[in-house]
């Protein structure tokens, strides 16, 4: 074996714990779903035993692939080499091999179990419990109402909480599977219909955490999305006191035209949504309204909540939001006698801004 | 002899042409018959991964609507896993197996040319959804209820479901085939301990495959049963709960990843001894690591289900034993290395493959490692960093070795080498193109980007490396049109080959290239582990007999003769099948019915069949 | 089963362990066949006390009535035993009244089964109000039981158990079913048996099809041995 190629070799064994640092670069912390940058304890837990492993497999991808790289440049056939010697194994070497990987895997095996404990148990069972209720394709929220008298306060597709607070969160689902995942506070826990699941999540800054489906769960899965907003406890209380009130009788005309489109008239709207505070909107197939124009998002955080949005999303849903149950439902989609005219969508679009 | 009064038509005696395929019962022609169709369906499955990725090429591309691009991955990941990969498996084990335990023939021929016709039938139930119907859309898991009738009203899931119980019959059909010919069928002297790995690995696989596939049979067949006849299985309404489902396909599903893996660690396992010119190196624990692999491979099934909620008591005990499976995966590695050492090794195109097989299998490890982690998992679950996994097991490890197994059997069948020169570009090309494409996925995956999206918008961050892993799709593409070219041009003009061009060290090397039709002019005795080796270089004089046309020989060779009730029984399953999916008008059960009867008449008169004609005879 | 001819090539062949193909093509298939009811027996385990509406097991089944029919099969299994070893002495009319009666006892067995079927699918609520004793209903006649308030003497109303009725249906229908299919292709297997020893296609050499045949049938009957243990006896008696 001459110098060089041995000098080539050792090269090769710097670069490989040296590739390794790219590999991590390549993923970025800003991006708002990024597993990188955690900001509770649960993500926080899961990243640690991530990096973890992670730098374990480098070692193990280092040794094995220097050694692997070593035997195929030191080994190859030369012109003229007579047939090797024939070993057929070496019973010492073999029982080394075997004992060595099953060592490195107990060194991960330890923390995972500890951090599975830790991660499904909750910190505190009293803290708030919130119920996420998955749909084809939006997530419902329902909250304990701040009076304690056992009912719910609902919203959807923007989760409230208070920030350093540990939060319990039951899951369960309406129809299909779909599966609960906030990158930067926890990894996912399915939506089962039927088998109610729990985790528990905790922002330890404030700010808005992206979420997402991670299920497969039919046509819309890629957009049925969520955000997290993380306040102050103070915030938090009076968000949720606003959310438990009902809605106003709205004054402005239009609006007042759009009410009654909304729970008659051609829209129908109110045989899937409620608004509470009205008599008549108490459909539970989409999400609840009675705050809507609070949210920042529409369409299950697919598209802002503005006035133009608002237009497009009830003009013409599938052109945000391909495969929506609403523009498979509603008739005003299917029945063009029942056809919304401009001025039927401007006062909806009145309506629902006075939901606030 | 016989006095059974069945009027059995007359038999085909020496068909040829499209009639001699069709009858043909030698296990070398259904071979290159599952290759070629399992290729064909690579290709297939292909075009749609390309379609996909050039959606996912740039954000907030329309090039596909949700529900085609929900029906190109449950196709894909299907064609790819039931139509390519386990009928390449299925391929080798047809050439080579007979071969390699000196063999004329497999135990049941008949029942092997049932396995191809009937696979055919699966796969076509499958592929023609596309146009006929509707494809499937919900994923090649089909969790439930997504695939009930409520959420999923179209025809699409029934023919998903009934392709994979043809595709079953097809694949335990295939399994018994080889484990009666494996155990049963050795040449004189071939101790189980001394069979080639390949065949080692083909029996445990097949054992898996006699034991997993029943699991996914009762899971369609309760699917089927809610879907045509409003039965509660799979809906929660009623009771039922959706995770049965997960269960059932992961008790099948998790022993199928290594009905994937196995062979292509058998085909490494023959190729890296004879390129280095050494026997493999600790052979009875390379034999041993392979059963525990199988075996433990029942044990891991809900390391797929660590987010469904099972609890921190099960995703810890699973955790752990899927841990404990790298342990003989890892051995297997190692053992490779140990071959290696000290060896003279050549680097010729098969070799490369091999060795390759073994980089991209030991990143898809430690990535599977990484999975095993159930907390860590949480966020990796359901994400790109899961796809990147199963490609660096399943392209990198399967189709990897796979190709190595082309290249380096295809002397034996085609009687000519492969092009060396365009095997190198082939290789060079596969590998870097695999990983541009899916090393990617590892970073997207761990910045948050579910699996399973037909989009995404600019603001999540995931653009450039989306747009890389799709120029690198494209590459793979080309890379595989290149293997294609080389096939096709040296089947046809390729170097002839020698009865033993690599120097190898089992029996299949000992006959000429092509294979005769009778494979061994006289059976070989076998002494020890690496036969031909052990000839060779002992210089045992025994040695390929019949060089040249062996017709000599061949007169006094019983064969099994060709007949087409197997042909006849898989059209019925067919014909039965895709009737079947149509239940509901009478044309549609009028064929189920039919088709049925078909099969069953032809099975009857099958086994009124005697193996070989008594006029035939001599 | 009618492999005259190719048993001819089967039993002289020589194999590498000595036994015979198709002898061990029938154990694989075997095994594979106990994951399959493994399987099926496993939804019906977990589905056991799921059911939303009833009737429920109690309600339905007959223990007295399937013990018959348990009974038949299991000796059945025992004829089966004799019918093999009359052939292999060469005693061809016992033979063949032993093989026929095994069919003839598993024609009994489906006979009971559909008997049973079509009993469930007619069940009937049937409550005495005359003498009512609530403790003596069962779960689902209990949420009757207050129809008799109004003075009726007696109440009655179908509720047929169906595979669509719940769980519980849904699940032992297609367990059972799949059962009696595999009885019935075994009394198949056997007429065909005996109707070709008619004619001479069955003598003591050829005695592998009998034998592949009893293996089959004797493993159908382990089967039904853990169905009616799982399904009745427990479903009846939750306490054991």
């Amino acid at each position: 074996m001459n110098s060089s190629r041995r000098r080539s070799t050792r090269l090769w064994a710097a670069l490989l714990p040296i590739l390794a640092i790219p590999l991590l670069a390549a993923c970025y912390p800003d991006n708002p779903q990024s597993t990188f940058d955690a900001v509770g304890p649960v993500a926080k837990s899961q990243l640690n035993l991530f990096y973890w492993i992670f730098w374990a497999a480098v070692f193990v991808f280092v040794v094995v692939g220097g050694i692997l790289m070593w035997i195929t440049l030191r080994f190859r056939r030369k012109p003229g080499d007579p047939d090797p010697a024939q070993t057929h194994g070496n019973t010492p070497l073999e029982i080394g091999w075997t004992i060595a990987p099953a060592l490195v895997l107990v060194v991960i095996a330890v923390p995972t179990v500890l951090t599975i404990f830790d991660n499904l148990n909750s910190p505190d069972p009293d803290a708030l419990t919130i119920d996420v209720v998955g749909h084809q394709w939006w997530f419902e929220f329902r909250y304990p109402h701040p009076d304690g008298n056992g009912d719910a306060v609902v919203t959807a597709n923007e989760l409230h909480i208070p920030v350093g607070e540990v939060v319990n969160v039951n899951l369960d689902s309406k129809d299909v599977l779909h599966s609960f995942w906030i990158p930067k506070l926890a990894g996912k826990v399915d939506l089962v219909p039927g088998n109610e699941n729990f985790m528990w999540i905790q922002a330890d800054e404030p700010g808005e955490y992206l979420g997402q489906c991670a299920e497969f769960c039919g046509e819309a899965h890629a957009l049925m999305k969520f955000r997290v907003v993380a306040e102050s406890r103070s915030e938090f209380d009076a968000w949720l006191t606003a959310e438990a009130a009902p809605a106003q009788d709205p004054v402005d005309p239009l609006a007042q035209q759009g009410k009654a489109l909304f729970e008659g008239g051609k829209a129908q709207c109110w045989s899937c949504h409620t608004v509470a505070g009205s008599s008549k909107s108490r459909g539970q197939t989409g999400p609840d309204l009675t705050h809507v124009w609070n949210r920042g998002h529409i369409a299950a955080g697919v598209i802002e909540n503005n006035q133009r949005n608002l237009r497009q999303w009830i003009e013409d849903p599938q052109s945000i939001k391909q495969g929506t149950i609403m523009f498979r439902d509603a008739k005003i989609y299917s029945d063009p006698e029942r056809k919304l005219t401009d001025a039927d969508v401007a006062a909806l679009v009145a309506y629902l801004q006075t939901l606030k | 002899m016989t006095t059974l009064s069945i009027p059995v038509p007359s038999r085909p005696v020496h068909p040829t042409g499209v009639w001699g395929w069709i009858t043909t019962i030698d296990h070398k022609r259904i071979g290159i018959l599952y290759g070629v169709t399992a290729f064909i369906m690579f290709i297939t499955g292909g075009l749609e991964a390309l379609y996909m990725r050039a959606q996912l090429a740039r954000p907030d591309q329309e090039l596909v609507s949700p529900e085609v691009f929900n029906q190109l991955f449950t196709m894909h990941a299907t064609t790819m896993i039931f139509l390519a990969i386990m009928p390449m498996g299925a391929a080798f084990f047809n050439y080579i197996i007979p071969l390699q335990i000196g063999a004329r023939d497999v135990a049941f021929p008949r029942l092997n040319a049932f396995s191809y016709w009937t696979f055919l039938g699966g796969a076509l139930i499958l592929k023609l959804s596309w146009f006929f119907g509707g494809a499937p859309n919900a994923g090649w898991f089909g969790y439930a209820p997504i695939t009930g009738i409520q959420y999923n009203p179209g025809h699409g899931i029934d023919f998903w479901a009934m392709s994979l119980q043809v595709l079953g019959i097809a694949s335990l059909a295939a399994a018994f085939n080889f484990i009666v010919t494996i155990i049963n069928m050795r040449a004189p002297g071939m101790s189980l301990m001394r069979m080639p790995l390949f065949t080692w690995m083909t029996l445990i696989t097949s054992f898996l495959l006699v034991l997993a596939f029943p699991v996914i049979t009762v899971a369609l067949i309760e699917l089927m049963f809610d879907r045509f006849f409003g039965m509660n299985f799979f809906v929660p309404a009623k009771g039922a709960n959706p995770l049965l489902w997960q269960h059932l396909f992961w008790i099948f599903g998790h022993p199928e990843v290594y009905i994937l893996i196995l062979p292509a660690m058998g085909i490494v396992s023959e190729i890296i001894p004879t390129f280095s010119k050494k026997p493999l190196f600790g052979y009875p624990v390379v034999v041993l690591s392979g059963a525990v692999i199988g075996f433990m491979g029942w044990m891991v099934w809900s390391h797929h289900m660590f987010t469904v909620g099972l609890g921190p008591v099960a995703n810890s005990v699973f955790a752990l034993t899927t841990m404990a499976i790298a342990v003989p995966t890892g051995v297997k590695i190692f053992n490779w290395m140990g071959t290696m050492w000290g060896g003279s090794i050549s680097f010729k195109t098969p070799m490369l493959f091999a060795l390759g097989f073994i980089w991209l299998f030991i990143i898809g490890g430690l990535s599977g490692v990484m999975h095993s982690s159930a907390a860590s998992d949480a966020q990796q679950q359901d994400t790109y960093f899961v796809v990147a996994h199963i490609h660096y097991v399943l392209f990198g490890g399967s189709i990897m070795a796979l190709l190595a197994g082309t290249y380096y059997w295809f002397p034996k069948v085609t009687g000519r080498m492969m092009n060396e020169t365009l095997g190198k570009i082939n290789f060079w090309l596969v590998f870097i193109s695999m990983n541009i494409t899916f090393f990617p996925m590892h970073f997207i995956g761990l910045d948050g980007m579910p699996r399973r999206i037909y989009r995404y918008s600019s603001e999540y961050g995931w653009d450039f490396w989306n747009l890389v892993a799709s120029i690198g799709a494209f590459a793979l593409a080309f890379a595989i049109l290149v293997f294609m070219i080389n096939v096709i041009r040296s089947a046809m003009k390729g170097e002839k080959a020698s009865a033993d061009p690599w120097d190898g060290r089992t029996l299949e090397w000992s006959i000429p290239s092509p294979t005769p039709e009778y494979n061994f002019a006289q059976i070989p005795t076998v002494r020890g582990i690496d036969p031909f080796w052990a000839q060779k270089r002992e210089r045992v004089p025994v040695a390929p007999v019949a060089g040249g046309s062996g017709e000599d020989d061949a007169h006094s060779i019983h064969l099994p003769q060709p007949s087409y009730w197997p042909f006849l029984a898989s059209i019925g399953l067919f014909i039965g099948a895709y009737g079947l999916v149509y239940y509901q008008s009478i044309v549609g059960m009028t064929a189920g019915i039919l088709g049925l009867a078909l099969t069953i008449v032809s099975v009857y008169a099958w086994s009124f069949e005697p193996v070989n004609d008594p006029e035939e005879e001599h | 089963m009618a492999q005259a001819a190719a048993t001819q090539h089967g039993e002289h062949e020589e194999t590498t362990t000595g036994l015979n193909h198709r002898k061990l093509l029938m154990w694989a298939f075997l095994g594979s066949d106990c994951m399959f009811f493994g399987s099926l027996i496993a939804t019906y385990v977990v589905y056991q006390g799921k059911s939303k509406v009833g009737p429920f097991p109690e309600d339905v089944f007959s223990i007295p009535v399937t013990s018959v029919s348990t009974f038949v099969l299991l000796m059945s299994s025992m004829s089966m035993v004799l019918a093999y070893a009359a052939l292999t002495r060469g005693k061809m009319k016992a033979f063949r009244i032993w093989i026929l009666s095994t069919a003839i006892m598993g024609m009994t067995f489906i006979g009971f089964q559909v008997f049973e079927f079509r009993d469930f699918a007619n069940y009937e609520v049937h409550i005495d109000c005359a003498h009512l004793d609530v403790e003596k209903l069962t779960e689902f006649e209990k949420t009757f039981a207050d129809q008799c308030a109004d003075g009726v003497e007696e109440f009655e109303e179908q509720h047929g158990l169906t595979p669509r009725t719940n769980l519980f249906g849904t699940t032992f229908f297609t367990l059972t079913g799949f059962h009696g299919a595999h009885v019935t292709l075994g009394v198949i297997w056997l007429l065909s048996i005996a109707f070709h020893s008619f004619r001479g296609g069955v003598r003591p050499e050829t005695n592998l099809d009998v034998d592949l045949a009893a293996l089959y049938w004797h493993f159908v009957d382990v089967v039904w041995i853990v169905i009616f243990t799982v399904v009745y006896l427990f479903g009846v008696f939750p306490g054991i």
